[in-house]
């Protein structure tokens, strides 16, 4: 389904392709469970793999969230960019004139909105199920809150460049976890430092600079990537 | 006789219509009666002080739970074999109603742990099981949205909820046997002490108001859903003409 | 502790949990109900405009 997005001004496109994006998600709501409930099951897994002693959980527990996190983020990213390929609105986008950035730009701030924002909000039940010390809690969901968006970004490259292929969702993985790789050792430092009381802002502080450089570098990348499928 | 007229969608319609207003009436009697006995006439538990009252709540949830998805279950089975397109309905529209349950069960038995083992939370063999069971609900649920043609939705979800229901009690029995390997907590949230008579009375007769309420909220559910699904054919119209 | 808040945060999410399901059915209806005027208009201007 084309959208028309509104004629001259960049905010306006933005905010008129954000507001489609957030409405074709809400219109089939139930799907926008589907991460979320991802999220409760896998962790729910670790239990009942590891077994449910309290200090073991809580050990792990800094790490299982976010891969968990990590998980259920690439899972909701094919989404990001998919039905508009296949039903051609997305080269409708490309050759609409606006900046195909703004426009990966508005699809990655709707992608975070729908998949990265109830992780940050899921996180203190999964704390409780993890037994993640309550020292630790805050830093846990800043880490969440800071690190999520980055995962948007940086994946949506990811989704650009494989959006064309078939098996495109599998390959995505591949190549996204790599570098997720920062990211993920960054904030269960940041959180780990915290259960011990140990000082945690250093690291706090790198994901804050990662989550300015990828907002202003990825969309850039994404739209390349989008282009070179597309092409 | 009986069986072929409730196949068809407006006699399914309106004979029901007639008497879930008095299903809720029942639901709602029994349900007063119940939690009055339970919660300012009953005694409170010489171990475990007030809390014990959330049983009132906790323990018809967690049997509501679990008959749903029996009674879902065996309506998928009649709706696979016989492809009654009522059955397939009423099998579906359960899903909610028994996924509404487990999320009480849960977070009840998660309150009434708190104060009475001093946490909210514990991998026992019950909860888990619990935990579980909600989430088999969740994929029925999503999976029958997830599918635009109404009758293949209720097909795969009705399949769906069949191996659930199969996988059902070999899910309870590795769990619990899973919990007996690790022993870490030994203490199992729902166990423990016999149940006292002047306890076992309003559990009951909850439990019972709880049956009703599914009937009432099944019944309601399911007419939406003809309606919605029937749309654009004439007894619908004549049904909203009526209500004019 | 204090068990009576624990009492009152069970019952009362027990409550709006059930009562949400019991509502929810009553909501979509009218949604329904509107969609079905709707199309009924639709309907009846064409055959109108047909005619």
């Amino acid at each position: 389904m084309s959208a028309q997005v509104a004629g001259g001004s960049l905010s306006g496109a933005f905010f008129a392709l954000l507001r489609r994006d957030l409405l074709l998600a809400f219109r089939r709501r139930t799907e926008l469970l589907f991460p979320v409930i991802f999220l409760l099951v896998v962790i729910s897994l670790f239990p009942l793999g590891i077994g449910p002693s309290p200090q073991l959980l809580a050990r792990i527990a800094p790490g299982v969230i976010w891969i968990a996190a990590l998980l259920a983020t690439v899972i909701s990213l094919d989404a990001l960019f998919r039905s508009d390929f296949e039903d051609g609105s997305l080269e409708q986008f490309v050759i609409s004139g606006h900046p195909l950035t703004l426009i990966s730009l508005a699809k990655i701030v709707a992608h975070w909105l729908v998949a990265g924002l109830p992780i940050v909000l899921l996180s203190p039940l999964l704390a409780l199920w993890m037994n993640l010390p309550t020292e630790s809690l805050g830093v846990m969901i800043l880490t969440l809150a800071l690190g999520t968006p980055i995962l948007s970004l940086i994946g949506s490259i990811g989704v650009g460049l494989t959006i064309s292929l078939k098996r495109g969702g599998q390959l995505l993985s591949l190549l996204v976890f790599p570098l997720y790789v920062p990211i993920l050792i960054i904030a269960t430092a940041a959180v780990m430092a915290a259960s011990d009381g140990l000082p945690y802002t250093q690291f706090l502080g790198l994901l804050l600079a990662g989550l300015i450089t990828s907002v202003t570098l990825a969309p850039f990348a994404a739209a390349a990537a989008l282009k070179i499928s597309l092409s | 006789m009986f069986i072929h007229k409730m196949g068809s969608p407006p006699w399914f319609y309106n004979f029901t219509g007639k008497f879930i207003p008095w299903l809720w009436l029942i639901f709602g009697v029994l349900t007063v009666w119940g939690l009055y006995l339970g919660l300012i006439k009953g005694p409170a538990d010489y171990l475990q002080g007030e809390s014990v009252r959330i049983i009132y709540l906790h323990v018809p949830a967690a049997w509501m739970s679990m008959l749903i998805y029996m009674m879902m279950a065996i309506m998928a089975f009649i709706a696979l074999v016989w492809r009654i397109r009522i059955v397939e309905i009423l099998a579906m529209t359960s899903a909610p109603i028994g996924a509404a349950f487990t999320i009480v069960t849960l977070t009840a038995g998660s309150l009434w742990g708190r104060p009475t083992w001093g946490t909210y939370w514990v991998w026992d063999a019950r909860l888990t099981s619990e935990l579980v069971l909600l989430f088999l609900y969740l994929g029925v649920i999503g999976l029958y949205n997830a599918i635009d043609e109404p009758r293949k939705a209720a097909r795969a979800a009705c399949l769906l909820s069949l191996v659930g229901a199969v996988n059902l009690p070999i899910i309870h029995y590795s769990v619990k046997w899973w919990n007996t390997l690790h022993q870490g907590s030994s203490i199992s949230l729902l166990g423990g002490s016999s149940i006292d008579a002047s306890m076992l009375w309003p559990m009951l007769i909850v439990a019972v108001a709880a049956k009703f309420f599914y009937a009432a909220n099944l019944l309601t559910r399911a007419r939406v859903k003809l309606l919605e699904q029937d749309m654009r054919k004439g007894w619908v119209r004549e049904v909203l003409k009526e209500k004019n | 502790m204090s068990h009576l808040p624990f009492i009152w945060a069970a019952y009362s999410i027990g409550a709006v949990v059930l009562l949400w399901c019991a509502v929810a059915p009553l909501v979509h209806k009218k949604s329904i109900t509107r969609d079905i005027r709707r199309l009924i208009q639709i309907e009846e201007s064409s055959r109108d405009s047909n005619s």
